[in-house]
Formats: structure tokens, sequence, C-alpha cells
């Protein structure tokens, strides 16, 4: 029998997303994602002239993606400041989006992705990945495409999608597993892949493909977000 | 601090990884030699050196009483740490810790965490108050690519020979007298790290560093066997090239066997 999800979803079921663009004026691109009480906020900002120098790349410009916590998003005060987990989530969400970026048109320039959790529920760097990808489009940078990300899981033995803070603490059978992806939205591509938990490799087919579902939905609702702020 | 490779090594690379060949003659998916030897430091209380071709890393593991974190009174903890020290290879440098002396120590943190090879609930003290903490740290002497997958071995090869030491009778260990009761350790769990590198379209694995530099992305899983079925109990892809589902599914083939292949290859040392 299927597990029960505390807030009564299915198993391949999202929460509530919301998405809005341009939510940042200063920013070159902007905006907001949430998955339920998660919420994330990105800006973009560049390209621009990147200092130091000696990071300049004369072939093409570069992404450089910051990733935090606000002290406030989460039970027990988080000191400001980068912490090691903040740092390696801002290299992964390079990682993850710089695939859909073509910055060659911007020799020895950088763009300045900002990405900040306000209030946490687990799938924070999917959420905050998701709202950078629309800030870059925002910002009219060249996109391949856009990305689209989410956490899938293993709950026990069932596969789940955009799993909560309850359900990442889930303790029985096997336990959960937490399994963030990114994917180009339109192609088979995937652009991250962390995973933390206890899955068989042979069912790791059955994430790749809840999560290529999911990620049909974040997509319109990340199109849907960008159309709205065109359209004013 | 990586070096970036030249357009002719890349190239050079990406042609013969497609024609299947590699510079020392090795098959893609082949590992270069592994061998593992103990007792690096009699000051730790497991050790372990890991030689996979000339890449070399040593694994210290130290166990000190400390207080339980609030939300695992009832265990022992867990704390991984290491760095990419300026001895082992021109391209680490002093200094603050660079990304790859960051991930290193989180990703076989996770992968042995996960495994629960460690049975952390055995090593509680006075519970609730006291618990033993078990520092796992990692030293690369020598850097000729594939660190992780070396440093992993050597983590589960030095816990499986570590130690618990005596404790005074104001609490703190005694670190003069012979330790002889075991550290508690899950058999037949044997955690490892095993990391596939994509440069073009080919996969390969245990790259040399050079090899390694010119790949344009990583991905290294956590395999470990649990109630005897293979569980991937951590995984992290790096750097900006893509996987296609495809060679996703590819690699979940490949990972029991390359497990089995290795767990075989170690056998004699653990």
């Amino acid at each position: 029998m299927a597990i029960k999800r505390t807030d009564g979803r299915s198993l391949t079921e999202l929460r509530p997303m919301i998405a809005k663009v341009g939510v940042i004026p200063n920013a070159d691109g902007s905006a907001i994602f949430s998955f339920g009480d998660t919420v994330a906020i990105a800006a973009v900002y560049g390209p621009k002239q990147l200092h130091p120098q000696h990071m300049q790349d004369p072939a093409t410009g570069i992404l450089r993606c910051t990733y935090d916590l606000l002290s406030f998003s989460v039970h027990d005060r988080k000191k400001p400041g980068p912490s090691r987990r903040s740092q390696e989530i801002s290299k992964v969400t390079e990682w993850a989006l710089s695939p859909a970026l073509d910055l060659q048109g911007f020799p020895n320039q950088v763009v300045d992705v900002q990405i900040y959790v306000i209030q946490a529920d687990a799938g924070t760097r999917t959420a905050g990945i998701n709202a950078a990808s629309m800030a870059l489009a925002h910002a009219g940078l060249p996109m391949k495409d856009l990305i689209c990300s989410v956490a899938c899981g293993k709950l026990d033995k069932d596969i789940v999608v955009d799993l909560n803070k309850d359900e990442e603490d889930f303790k029985d059978g096997e336990g959960a597993t937490d399994f963030p992806l990114a994917k180009f939205a339109t192609s088979d591509e995937f652009t991250l892949m962390q995973l933390d938990g206890k899955i068989q490799p042979e069912r790791v087919k059955e994430v790749i493909e809840a999560a290529t579902e999911a990620c049909k939905e974040i997509y319109e609702v990340q199109k849907k977000a960008l159309k709205e702020v065109v359209k004013h | 601090m990586a070096m970036k490779s030249t357009n002719l090594t890349i190239n050079t690379l990406k042609r013969m990884f497609k024609e299947g060949k590699r510079f020392d003659d090795r098959k893609l998916d082949e590992y270069r030699k592994i061998e593992v030897s103990y007792d690096v430091s009699n000051k730790a209380e497991g050790s372990a050196r890991v030689k996979i071709g000339k890449t070399e890393v040593i694994v210290g593991i130290k166990l000190a009483p400390g207080t339980p974190y609030p939300d695992s009174l009832d265990k022992g903890n867990l704390m991984v740490s290491g760095d990419l020290l300026p001895l082992a290879s021109p391209r680490f440098e002093s200094g603050p810790p660079g990304f790859a002396a960051i991930e290193l120590p989180r990703l076989i943190d996770r992968a042995i965490r996960e495994s629960h090879i460690i049975e952390l609930d055995k090593l509680v003290i006075k519970e609730g108050e006291k618990v033993w903490t078990v520092f796992i740290d990692i030293y690369p002497l020598n850097d000729d690519g594939n660190l992780i997958d070396a440093a992993c071995i050597g983590a589960t090869a030095a816990l499986k020979k570590a130690k618990i030491p005596e404790l005074n009778e104001n609490g703190t260990a005694d670190y003069e007298k012979k330790a002889k009761k075991e550290l508690p350790i899950s058999e037949g769990i044997e955690p490892l790290s095993i990391s596939f590198f994509k440069l073009g379209d080919s996969i390969i694995m245990d790259p040399t560093r050079e090899e390694e530099e010119a790949c344009e992305a990583r991905i290294t899983f956590g395999l470990s066997k649990w109630k005897k079925q293979y569980m991937i109990n951590s995984c992290q892809k790096s750097k900006e090239a893509t996987f296609s589902s495809a060679e996703i599914e590819k690699m979940m083939e490949m990972l029991p066997k390359k497990f089995d292949h290795l767990n075989e290859k170690l056998k004699k040392f653990f």
C-alpha cells in the first residue's frame, strides 16, 4: 500500500506553486518562486565586467551563483553568512543553470545570480533554481532553454515528488531519500543530481520519470509568469 | 585550484575516449591498481592509506567524548573533514578552502553516514549527555585524479580497524592506554564511492589528473549494501555538462557490477 502523505497530496503531486517575475526593480532580472511553504527569491545582475581580473575568461562570460538561507527562514535562526552547505549549493546551482546559458557573446564578463530563501520547508535549492532560471530569462540573456528543478524522493518504498520538511525527516522502513534534480525544460538533459538517503539503482529510472513529469508542470508555471511581465 | 586543460589535450582525449582508448591502455571503465595499508599513525584510533595508481590518500579516525546533537540525543556524532594540502599537488594552494576542499569531505560524509556502516546508537556514553564523536579526517598525499573514490575506500578501511579508547574516571578519553574495544561497524555494508566522468559523449572511470581536468562533468555515487540490496546513499553531479536519462540508466546498470568488482579487489585488504 502506498504511503499517505502528511499534507494529503498524491505521490506525484507538487505543492502549490507561485511564480512572479520582476520583483526587484534594481536587478537586470528577478523572480520569486515557491513550492508550498518554501519561498526563494532571485536577482540577476550583469553581464558586467568581472573582477578580480584573473578570473576573466576571454572565450566566454561566466555565471556566478550565490545561494543562502536568510537567518529567519528556518526554525533555529541561521547564523548569517556563508556556510559550507550554502557554498556547496551555490556551486551546484551554478552547474545546474550554466548549461542553459550562452555567454560567449560576453567575453571577460560575469553574470551574477543571487538566490535567497525567505522561508524554508525543504526543496530550497530547487525553488531557488526555478526562480533563478526565470530571473535569467527576465534579464534577457541568451538561453537555450529554461531550467526546471524539483526534489523527488523515496519514502520507505514509494517514489514521491516535491518532499516537504516532515517528509524529509521520515524515518520508517527504508527511510527518506532526498533526490533533487534539475533539467532542461524541453529536453532530456539533467543538469543537477544530488542525493541523500537510500535508493536501489534500478529504481532511479522511476525517479527520473517522476521528475520529468513534474518539471513539465513547473515549466508551465514559469512560462506563465514570464509572459505576464511582458504584457504589462 | 584546478588548472584549465588545453584545447589540444581536450580534443585528443575526446577522440581517444571515442575509440575506447586511454594513454595508459586501460579500458574506459577500468580502475588502476588499488592498494590499501593500515596504521599510518599510531596516535589515531584507526587509519589507512589508499593508493589508486599514483593517487594516494591517508585517512585517520579520532574518537573523542562530546555532547550529542539535540536532534539525536541517543546517537554518537560523525564529523568528516579534510584538506587538500599543498603537499599533495602543485594545484593545491594554502589559505581558505576552495570548493574542491569543501566538497570532498561533504561527499564522504554523506556516503558513510547514509550507509549506516557506523552503528552510532552504540556510541552513547551517557544518554542525552555524553556520546562519542567519530572524526574522519582525509588528507591526499599525492593527487593523480579520482580523489573522492580513493578517500571513500580509505574512510571505510580505517573505520573497520578503528578502536574506542578507554575512558578516564573524569570522563575524558585515556589515549595512553591501548584501546581494545572495536568501533561498532555493521558488517557487509562496505560503502564505496563510484564516480563517472564525462567528456564529449564518452563516460570514463578512475581518471588520472590530466583526464579528470579535461572532463566536462563528474557524477559521484556513494553505494553500499543494505539488507543484501545495493543502495545508492549519495550522489552529486558536478561541472557544467549534462547527463541524459539514457546515460543515467546506463550508469545505474554499471553501479552494482562496479561495486562488486571493487569490493572483490578490496577483500584482501578489508
